[in-house]
C-alpha cells in the first residue's frame, strides 16, 4: 500500500524542512545588534583569560577518559539499585560479577601506571 | 507526552542522524568525525526510546537497548581518542586526508 | 512490592563463550605480573582450544538451550561458527608467538584483545536478538580497532587503527539505525519474533528500510564492495598477526550474524527484497576484489584484496537463499579460516621489522631459501585459487552448485570467471617463489619460530585433508543449519 509510505515521506520532508528552516530563519529574523558586553565569552560576567586553544596537559585526557568509562558503567547500576530489594541475592550476585569484571580493568590500569600524575 | 505523534520523534531522530552523517562525511579532523558518529548513535537512542513508548509500552526493550548503546558509545569514544592520539604522536596531525602513507 | 521472578539464565549454554572471556580476564591480570609474554600466548591458546572442546561436548546434549531469555542460542549453527573462531584465534595466536617477538611487539595486550574479540564473535554467532548481535559486533570491533593500532612505533599501524575505527563505527551506526527501525516496525528485537511478525504481513516499508540499513552495516564488516575501501589499508597497515585474525574472524562473524538475521527474520517475507541486493553485492565484490588484486606489488596488500574477493564468493552462497547455499557458505568459511590464516602466517614469517619483506619481489627464490615455507605458501595459494583436490576447490564447488540449484546459473558463471582471474595473481607469487632467483642480500633467511611452524603445519594439513575428505566437514555444515 502506497499510503504506508506516507510516514516515511513526511519524515524526509520534515527533516529536509528542518535543515532549511534552521539555516534560513535565523538569518532573516534574528536581530543583530552586538554590543561589547554581549559578545563577551561569558554573559555571567566572568572575565575570560588567555586563549581557548591553550594547551592542556595530556594527563587530563587520560583521567577524563578513565572517568568516562567508569562513569558510564553507572547507568547499569541505577536500574539495579531501583529494584534491588526485589531482585534479592540473585541481583547482588549478578552485580558482583559485573563489578568484578570492571575491577579487573581497574587493577589493570592501576598497575600499568595510568593513574600516576607524572 | 502521548499527544505528540510518534512521527515527530522520528523526525527529530532523522534530522539528528542526518546532521551526524553530514558531520562524519564532511569533516577532515578525526575528532570532528568522531563527534558526528556520536551524534548518529544518539539519534538512534531517540528512535529506540520513542518506539518503546509508542509501540511496546508494556516492556522496556527499547530503553534497555538505549542504555547499552550509551555504554558502547562511551567505550567507542574512549578507544577512538586513544587511537587518534597514538596516530597524532606518529604523524603530528589528526587530519584524515594526511593519513595516506599506504597509497600504492 | 512483589518479588521479581528470576528467569532461568542458563550460563551452561554459553560455556565456550565464558571460557574465552575468563581466559581473557585472567591473561589481562597475568600480563601485569609475568615478564615473559610468550607464556601468555600459550595460556590463551589453551583457553581457546578448551572453549572449542567444551562447545563440541555440549553438542547433542538436550535441554540447555536457549540461554538468557532466548537472546542467545548455541545451536549447531553457532557451534560451527564457534569452531571457525577457535581455528582463527588459535592459529593467529601461534602466528603471533613468532611474529610479535620478531618485530619487537610482544605485548600481553595482543592476546587479551584477541580473546575479547573472539568472545564478541561467539556472541554474534549465538545471538538471536538484535540487541545482542549489536553487543557482540561492538565487543569484536572495539578490540580489533585497538589491535590494528597496536604497533605504536609504526605510522601505518596507527593509520590503520584510525581508518578501521572511523569506518567501523560509521557502519555500526547504520546497522543500529536499521535495528531501531525494525524494532519500531515489529515491536521486537528478537529475530524469531520479528520473523513471525513480518510473515504475518505487518509494517512493510519501515522494516524494509531497516533491513537495508542493517545490510549496509554487515556489508562494511565483511568488506563487501562498495563498502570495502577501508580494507586494503587496514589489512596492510595492521601488524600481520592482527591481519591474520581479523581477515578471517571478523568476516566469519559478520556472515554469521547476517545469515541468521536474513534467514530467520527476513525470510520468507522479504526474500525477494534482499536476494537481488546480495546478488549485486556478490558480483561487485568478487569482480572488483579480483581486479584490484591483479595490480598489487605487495603480497600482504594483494591478500587483502583477495579476501574481499572471497567475501564475494561467500555472498554467492548466501544470495542463493537456500539451506544448501547457507551450508556451502559455512563450509567455505571454515576452509577459508585455514587457508587464509596460513597464507598470512607465511607473510608474517617472512616479514622483518618495519614492514620490510612483504613485497612480491622479496618472495623471489623463496624455494631456494626455505623450501618448506615456499611449499606451504604454494598449498595455501593453490587452495585459495580453488585447485582440486585442495579444500578451496570443494568450497567453491559447493558454493557455485548452490547458486546453480537456486536458478542463479549466471551468478555461478560470473564466480567461475572470477576464479579464473584470481589464478593470475596467485600464480604470480608462486612464479616468484619457484622460478625467479633470489635478490642480492636476500640469501640469509631467519629461522622460523616453532609456534609459526606449528601454525603452518596445522593450516596446511587441514587444507590438504579437508580437500581429500571434505565429507565430515560438509556434513557438519549441513547439520549447522538452524531449525
Amino acid at each position: 500500500m502506497p499510503v504506508d509510505y506516507l510516514p516515511i515521506l513526511i519524515l524526509i520532508l520534515v527533516a529536509a524542512a528542518f535543515a532549511v528552516i534552521a539555516l534560513v530563519v535565523p538569518f532573516y529574523l534574528g536581530p543583530r545588534n552586538p554590543t561589547k558586553v554581549k559578545s563577551d565569552t561569558y554573559e555571567s560576567g566572568k572575565l575570560p583569560y588567555g586563549d581557548a586553544r591553550r594547551q592542556v596537559p595530556v594527563h587530563y585526557y587520560m583521567v577524563a577518559m578513565l572517568f568516562m568509562m567508569f562513569d558510564i558503567e553507572v547507568v547499569f547500576l541505577y536500574p539495579w539499585a531501583v529494584i534491588f530489594r526485589q531482585l534479592k541475592v540473585f541481583g547482588l550476585l549478578e552485580m558482583g560479577v559485573f563489578i568484578a569484571i570492571l575491577l579487573t580493568g581497574y587493577i589493570y590500569i592501576w598497575k600499568k601506571g595510568a593513574l600516576e600524575w607524572n | 507526552m502521548q499527544n505528540i505523534p510518534l512521527t515527530w520523534w522520528l523526525s527529530v531522530a532523522t534530522a539528528l542522524f542526518s546532521l551526524g552523517l553530514y558531520g562524519a562525511l564532511s569533516r577532515k579532523n578525526a575528532i570532528a568525525i568522531l563527534m558526528g558518529l556520536e551524534l548518529m548513535l544518539n539519534a538512534v537512542n531517540i528512535n529506540l526510546v520513542a518506539f518503546n513508548r509508542y509501540i511496546t509500552p508494556q516492556n522496556v526493550t527499547g530503553q534497555v537497548f538505549a542504555v547499552f548503546v550509551i555504554a558502547i558509545a562511551a567505550a567507542e569514544a574512549a578507544v577512538a581518542l586513544a587511537i587518534i592520539i597514538a596516530a597524532y604522536r606518529q604523524r603530528g596531525t589528526v587530519n584524515v586526508d594526511d593519513l595516506d602513507s599506504m597509497k600504492f | 512490592m512483589a518479588a521479581i521472578e528470576i528467569p532461568p539464565l542458563n550460563f551452561a549454554a554459553l560455556l565456550p563463550l565464558l571460557i574465552v572471556v575468563f581466559t581473557g580476564l585472567a591473561v589481562l591480570i597475568l600480563d601485569l605480573f609475568i615478564a615473559d609474554k610468550r607464556s601468555l600466548g600459550w595460556i590463551s591458546l589453551i583457553g581457546v582450544l578448551l572453549a572449542g572442546v567444551a562447545g563440541s561436548m555440549q553438542q547433542g546434549l538436550a535441554g540447555f538451550n536457549p540461554a538468557f531469555q532466548s537472546v542467545a542460542i548455541v545451536d549447531g549453527y553457532a557451534h560451527f561458527f564457534n569452531l571457525i573462531f577457535v581455528v582463527a584465534a588459535a592459529l593467529s595466536i601461534l602466528v603471533a608467538l613468532g611474529y610479535l617477538g620478531r618485530v619487537g611487539l610482544q605485548k600481553g595486550e595482543y592476546y587479551v584483545l584477541l580473546l575479547f574479540s573472539t568472545a564478541g564473535m561467539m556472541v554474534m554467532a549465538a545471538a538471536t536478538d538484535l540487541m545482542v548481535v549489536f553487543l557482540g559486533l561492538e565487543t569484536m570491533s572495539i578490540a580489533l580497532y585497538i589491535m590494528a593500532a597496536l604497533d605504536r612505533k609504526r605510522q601505518t599501524s596507527g593509520e590503520a587503527g584510525v581508518k578501521y575505527f572511523l569506518m567501523g563505527s560509521f557502519s555500526s551506526a547504520f546497522f543500529l539505525y536499521g535495528v531501531a527501525l525494525v524494532y519500531g516496525a515489529t515491536g521486537s528485537t528478537n529475530v524469531n519474533t520479528i520473523g513471525q511478525v513480518l510473515s504475518g504481513g505487518g509494517q512493510g516499508p519501515l522494516a524494509l528500510l531497516g533491513l537495508g540499513l542493517m545490510l549496509i552495516g554487515f556489508a562494511f564488516k565483511v568488506a563487501a564492495v562498495p563498502f570495502q575501501w577501508w580494507t586494503p589499508d587496514v589489512y596492510h597497515g595492521a601488524p600481520t598477526a592482527v591481519t591474520t585474525f581479523m581477515s578471517v574472524g571478523a568476516k566469519a562473524a559478520g556472515f554469521a550474524a547476517m545469515i541468521r538475521v536474513l534467514m530467520v527474520s527476513f525470510s520468507p517475507a522479504f526474500t525477494l527484497n534482499w536476494q537481488p541486493a546480495l546478488v549485486v553485492l556478490a558480483v561487485l565484490t568478487m569482480t572488483l576484489g579480483n581486479i584490484a588484486a591483479l595490480a598489487q606489488k605487495d603480497v600482504k596488500r594483494m591478500l587483502a584484496y583477495s579476501s574481499i574477493a572471497h567475501a564475494g564468493y561467500i555472498f554467492v552462497g548466501v544470495a542463493a537463499g537456500t539451506a544448501e547455499g547457507v551450508s556451502a557458505a559455512l563450509f567455505y568459511l571454515m576452509v577459508y579460516a585455514f587457508m587464509n590464516t596460513g597464507a598470512f602466517a607465511v607473510v608474517g614469517a617472512l616479514e622483518k621489522k618495519n614492514h620490510i619483506g612483504t613485497k612480491l619481489s622479496e618472495y623471489a627464490g623463496l624455494h631456494g631459501r626455505s623450501p618448506w615455507l615456499a611449499a606451504a605458501m604454494a598449498v595455501f595459494l593453490f587452495s585459495l585459487t580453488g585447485f582440486p583436490p585442495l579444500a578451496g576447490f570443494w568450497g567453491k564447488l559447493y558454493l557455485f552448485r548452490a547458486a546453480v540449484n537456486a536458478n542463479l546459473t549466471w551468478l555461478a558463471v560470473v564466480a567461475v570467471i572470477n576464479s579464473g582471474v584470481a589464478v593470475y595473481y596467485y600464480f604470480g607469487v608462486i612464479v616468484q617463489m619457484y622460478m625467479k632467483p633470489a635478490e642480492d642480500g636476500q640469501a640469509a633467511f631467519p629461522g622460523i619460530n616453532i609456534a609459526t611452524k606449528l601454525a603452518l603445519t596445522v593450516a596446511a594439513a587441514a587444507t590438504v585433508l579437508i580437500g581429500l575428505a571434505p565429507g565430515s566437514i560438509i556434513a557438519m555444515a549441513i547439520s549447522g543449519i538452524f531449525g
